[in-house]
């Protein structure tokens, strides 16, 4: 689903490459926690994935395609199967729950009786049914999270990333939300999580990805967050 | 595509934007209105041209007791000198077109009604007055093929053509409509360079949304669109304006001042301002589109 081959990420403001020589893969169905200090180049394994930077050398794959062959208007092709998830949940503040989950079905271009359908299905899926007309900063951040979730999985994405999804929740809160991606890892959706949170990588016990100053240094199956904690 | 959410967003902008959308907005106006103005008075000369060159003729003044000039010196013009210009202007057709002999007496009386409301009237009197031959040309531009078969010849004082001072007030005209023009090309600059602005913000006031678009795999024209058709839409009104100024030029300055002021001439009609009228809502459009589009390029990139 997701193969990096031999993959250097250089910025031009930079002199350390933000990623350096990283091979992996990732195969459908998979959860994959991507762990490491800030800046080890975790944010920058996902933006190549969305082709939001292309490497400097070494070859990205996502979904079968090759992101170095994809032309710039095939990219939001791409992006439609990628769901994203962010830290700071990026709602609408003037749309409401209903409508923020919708937007990304009327941008593009799916028709009104689809959004009528699919919405409601999709906020139940991530326990929001009833909060439809609610404005976003009406909810708890733990709500705000599943609107974004909800609005990211609303496409049916072949893969979710999630780039610390828990970073502003409570552990509590965090804990709903990963049961979360865990149901919609079930339903066949590759999910890819870049975390700090060790409690929750201990105890999901999922493969684990750690980056260091942009190497790949630890790449384990059923792994916790770190031994040098 | 769904077009009531699009016109939503545009809506949505357009409000949210709303004091640079004014700007905007009477910037196209001021600048397509003069963007007009200059096309309206080449329509102008246009117009005065038809009507004057149809109208101007090249006069062959004969020598009579007062003549001072060297081809004069014979004294006033003989029946035979007449005669030979005669033929040879008879000669020059299909090129002379019309001739016309106007006597003494007949000069005289269109002399006083000219200056009936001048003292000199009563000093003039009609042997004072040269006879000559009013030439009229298919061809008004080919006057020196007629001035040099004529000019200094025995008997001739002097060969008049009206174009050249007519040129002169084209000339004059020709001046004020590049004037026109180039304060018209400045203002439209400056719709660009504020259209350019307005996106600029308008896009960064707009990330949060386009970013979300970006993410969950919007194309770029959709996320443009919107903008595209803000700009769109406030030119048109801009263009809407713009027109309003020029019917109001058209129906006060020309047909109310102008037009009764300078009776001897010919004004631009309405059917002018009816093909200008597209032209400035096709200019202001596809301007503000271009401007747009080249600022999105650079902001909104994937």
């Amino acid at each position: 689903m997701i193969l990096f081959e031999r993959v250097t990420k250089l910025y031009p403001t930079q002199t350390r490459p933000a990623l350096e020589d990283v091979s992996l893969e990732v195969e459908k169905g998979e959860f994959v926690f991507l762990v490491g200090a800030s800046g080890s180049g975790k944010s920058t394994f996902l933006r190549l994935v969305l082709k939001e930077e292309a490497p400097t050398e070494g070859r990205v794959w996502v979904a079968g395609k090759d992101l170095g062959r994809l032309s710039n208007w095939k990219v939001p092709q791409l992006r439609r199967r990628i769901g994203t998830v962010f830290q700071d949940f990026r709602l609408l503040p003037n749309k409401t729950v209903f409508d923020n989950v919708a937007f990304a079905l009327e941008v593009i271009g799916k028709s009104r009786s689809q959004v009528q359908r699919i919405v409601p299905e999709v906020l139940d899926l991530v326990g929001l049914e009833g909060k439809e007309q609610r404005m976003p900063d009406e909810l708890s951040g733990g709500e705000q999270q599943r609107v974004a979730i909800a609005r990211a999985f609303v496409n049916k994405p072949a893969i979710l990333i999630a780039d610390e999804p828990t970073g502003n929740l409570d552990p509590a809160t965090s804990e709903g939300i990963m049961k979360l991606l865990e149901r919609i890892n079930r339903t066949g959706t590759t999910v890819v999580m870049a975390t700090h949170d060790a409690a929750i990588v201990d105890q999901m016990r999922k493969r684990v990805i750690e980056l260091e100053q942009g190497h790949l240094v630890r790449d384990q199956s059923r792994g916790v967050y770190g031994y040098s904690r | 595509m769904r077009a009531r959410f699009v016109l939503s967003e545009v809506g949505n902008g357009l409000r949210r934007n709303l004091t640079m959308t004014i700007a905007v907005i009477i910037t196209v106006g001021v600048s397509l209105a003069l963007f007009g103005v200059a096309l309206l008075v080449r329509a102008q000369v246009d117009t005065m041209k038809d009507f004057w060159f149809d109208k101007v003729e090249v006069s062959i003044f004969l020598c009579n007791d007062n003549s001072e000039t060297a081809s004069c010196a014979g004294g006033k013009v003989t029946q035979a000198q007449k005669d030979q210009i005669e033929a040879d202007l008879e000669s020059l057709k299909p090129l002379v077109q019309e001739v016309y002999f106007e006597t003494q007496q007949e000069a005289y009386d269109r002399f006083i009604v000219q200056y009936r409301n001048s003292p000199i009237v009563d000093s003039v009197t009609v042997d004072a007055l040269p006879e000559s031959f009013r030439v009229k040309l298919s061809d008004p531009t080919k006057y020196d093929i007629v001035a040099s078969a004529f000019e200094g010849r025995p008997g001739v004082e002097q060969v008049n053509d009206q174009r050249q001072f007519l040129e002169r007030f084209f000339q004059l005209l020709g001046g004020l409509q590049a004037i026109a023009l180039v304060i018209a090309i400045a203002m439209l600059i400056v719709t660009v360079l504020l259209i350019v602005n307005t996106m600029r913000i308008a896009a960064f006031s707009r990330r949060r949304e386009t970013g979300i678009m970006r993410l969950v795999g919007a194309s770029n024209f959709y996320i443009q669109l919107p903008f595209l058709l803000e700009a769109a839409i406030a030119a048109a009104i801009g263009a809407t304006l713009a027109t309003g100024g020029l019917i109001l030029v058209k129906a006060f300055v020309v047909d109310r001042v102008l037009a009764p002021a300078f009776q001897f001439t010919a004004f631009v009609g309405w059917d002018a301002v009816v093909s200008i009228a597209p032209i400035l809502y096709l200019t202001g459009i596809a301007l503000a589109c271009l401007a747009a589009f080249l600022t999105l390029r650079k902001y909104l990139r994937v």
